[in-house]
């Protein structure tokens, strides 16, 4: 494990984080899924209020990372982590953190929509209610509109708020999946390719609302279309074979990565 | 003779699929028209040709000759040879043998299938003519809303109700005992035991599903009933020897494997999506069990259970060894009590003449326990169809 070849790790330039502090921090991180050694050496700062995308080919552990994040790979048995992961400075693998909590504040969004077989009220209402987040059946209604809202679907679902949320288009399922994730009010959140299973039209939406989101929650998202890293992303990190190979500003990586691997990628000779 | 038969028509079916074969090997000549079908779907073409020929002639000489007579082979062969000379000479290389031989093979699933409805119907049929036949000797005014049942007393004496509150108690128990073991039981094994347990625990509780009801029942009627005999005693109440509570916490305990199997089958069908958005939101393990996990599972966990009644309202064995005979009206579970199937059984034991009412009864009784299965069965479906596609 020591003979690991080092990620080079550009730091954010001064522009990004200038007016952004830290917000999610890896040291060291190695993940295991059984003997496969799926995130090799992995450390990485990602700011607040910002979209940082993750890109690579598939199988190179960035979604194996992003699981990590909010601590999805608990539920895999064979799933084995070392190194650490803060969030605001404290670890979230500390023996003390309540698991709960942390994925109440960080919220996820996965690559097939997947609301749960309930109304979309019920939908969106699901989190504020496991957390207590409302006293009265008001305070709730006013919480699901305004994630609605927020997610951009509600002017398409006001009417009927009791459909049920899996009778929904695609794209309007994954507004959906981010309006419930929104109703907790999370500060990070965390999109396992939001739009791979969307025609462009949704994919559109999705990619307004997260230009939109970005002003007040820390974006990660992780995308096979690096044309969509370019657009939404201010901060882009490329992974390849388990390693983070470059991490860096948006228009730099596409315009001059300092790596010769993340060039042959973004120009399409491998992946 | 009928080894000889299938022996001997498998011989001639095999011959034939070669000779196809080879007809239409020989077929393809370079710069030839091109075969429609390939050699081997000639081939068995001819062979299920073969067959049919060999099977038709050979039941039409079992009809006309018995099973034992010499002429069910010759028959057989003869039809086999006539169905094979008739076919050989269409084999061409425009000859369409493979959509036929796929017909043949719808047949051949269609058949299998007709035999399984027909011979239901044949059953239900036959149970409603004696029913009928039953019906004009006993008013089913009578039958329906009599409380005695009493049918080899003189004057017998034909109500079903104290038969149905039987079953209905005995069945009530049985899924008092049975819904929450099995269900839990069957959450603990598809969601919270490791691989290792699981693999274990299925296994153990699939063998208990296993237990002849013969040895349940006498289980119920030598260990259990005794014990609840002697432990409501000591507390002051009476019981009798052979009580409700008996039959119905051993059948409980007989359909425990039933519910959590298929219910565990059910909730492992659960797209794991589904616990993921659950888990991403901050809900805990039970949490999500019970608001994402169980709704969705739901529809299936319902007609587990739907399936479980209709076996416990079947079961006869138990009820008969641990629940007596006694026809009482009661819905003390510390009574003894009877159930239909138990009357069924003991009508229709030993020597009976086909047409006094005693015997009749059983077929009424049958009738009954039908419909009820019947409609349970039906309630089971509609609620299956009406959720079926929530999740996807």
């Amino acid at each position: 494990m020591d003979m690991m070849p080092q990620a080079v790790v550009t730091p954010p330039s001064p522009r990004i984080m200038a007016e952004r502090q830290v917000r999610i921090e890896a040291r060291d991180v190695n993940i295991f899924y059984g003997e496969k050694h799926a995130i090799k050496n992995l450390s990485i700062a990602i700011p607040d209020r910002a979209v940082s995308s993750f890109i690579g080919p598939s199988g190179c552990g960035k979604s194996t990372f992003l699981r990590a994040i909010n601590r999805m790979n608990d539920t895999i048995p064979t799933c084995r982590m070392t190194g650490d992961i803060t969030l605001d400075g404290n670890s979230i693998y500390d023996r003390d953190l309540d698991v709960v909590q942390l994925r109440a504040k960080i919220g996820m969004v996965f690559q097939k929509p997947n609301p749960f077989p309930k109304s979309i009220y019920e939908n969106v209402a699901y989190g504020p209610r496991i957390h207590g987040i409302s006293n009265s059946k008001t305070e709730l209604d006013e919480i699901v509109e305004k994630s609605l809202k927020r997610a951009g679907l509600w002017e398409e679902v006001k009417d009927r708020l009791n459909h049920p949320g899996t009778g929904l288009s695609g794209g309007q399922q994954q507004r959906l999946c981010i309006a419930s994730a929104i109703a907790v009010s999370p500060e990070v959140i965390l999109m396992d390719e939001p739009c791979s299973a969307l025609d462009p039209i949704a994919t559109a939406r999705i990619e307004e609302l997260i230009d939109e989101l970005k002003q007040n929650y820390c974006i990660v998202i992780v995308t096979h279309s690096m044309q969509q890293a370019a657009r939404v992303s201010q901060l882009t990190a490329f992974f390849h074979l388990g390693i983070l190979v470059e991490f860096g500003d948006t228009d730099e990586m596409f315009t001059a990565p300092q790596e010769k691997r993340t060039q042959d990628y973004i120009t399409g000779r491998f992946g | 003779m009928l080894v000889w038969t299938v022996l001997l028509a498998s011989v001639l079916a095999v011959g034939a699929f070669l000779a196809g074969q080879t007809r239409a090997s020989a077929l393809r000549v370079a710069g030839g028209p091109a075969l429609h079908s390939l050699p081997t779907y000639h081939g068995l073409f001819l062979a299920s040709g073969v067959i049919t020929g060999a099977v038709v002639a050979g039941l039409a000489a079992i009809l006309l000759f018995g099973t034992q007579s010499i002429a069910v082979p010759a028959a057989a062969a003869i039809g086999a040879a006539g169905a094979g000379a008739a076919l050989y000479p269409r084999i061409a290389s425009a000859f369409r043998a493979r959509n036929l031989f796929e017909r043949f093979v719808l047949a051949v699933l269609v058949l299998c299938s007709a035999v399984a409805v027909l011979t239901t119907i044949g059953i239900v049929f036959s149970v409603v003519f004696e029913t009928i036949v039953f019906f004009r000797q006993v008013s089913p005014l009578e039958f329906l809303f009599s409380a005695q049942w009493s049918p080899t007393s003189t004057p017998a004496s034909f109500g079903i109700l104290p038969l149905l509150v039987g079953t209905l108690l005995i069945t009530f128990i049985a899924i008092l005992v049975a819904g929450p073991l099995g269900l839990l039981s069957a959450i603990y094994m598809a969601e919270y035991a490791s691989g290792r347990m699981r693999s274990v625990l299925k296994p153990l509780l699939e063998m208990l599903a296993g237990i002849p009801t013969v040895v349940l029942g006498f289980f119920a009627a030598l260990t259990v009933a005794p014990l609840i005999r002697g432990s409501g005693e000591s507390i002051g109440l009476t019981v009798a020897s052979e009580s409700a509570l008996a039959a119905g916490l051993v059948m409980g305990m007989m359909i425990v494997p039933l519910i959590s199997s298929l219910s565990d089958d059910i909730i492992n069908a659960v797209p794991q999506s589904l616990r993921d958005g659950s888990y991403a939101m901050g809900a805990t393990k039970s949490e999500t069990i019970k608001r994402v996990v169980l709704p969705a599972a739901l529809p299936g966990i319902v007609s587990a259970f739907m399936l479980a009644i209709s076996r416990a309202i079947g079961e006869t064995m138990i009820v008969v060894m641990a629940a007596g005979l006694a026809a009482n009206l009661s819905i003390n579970p510390l009574a003894a009590v009877t159930t239909i199937t138990v009357q069924i059984a003991t009508l229709l034991v030993g020597d009976q003449e086909f047409d006094s009412p005693k015997t009749l009864s059983a077929f009424a009784l049958g009738f009954v326990l039908f419909i009820f299965t019947l409609a349970l069965n039906y309630i089971a479906l509609r609620i299956v169809q009406k959720y079926r596609e929530q999740y996807d």
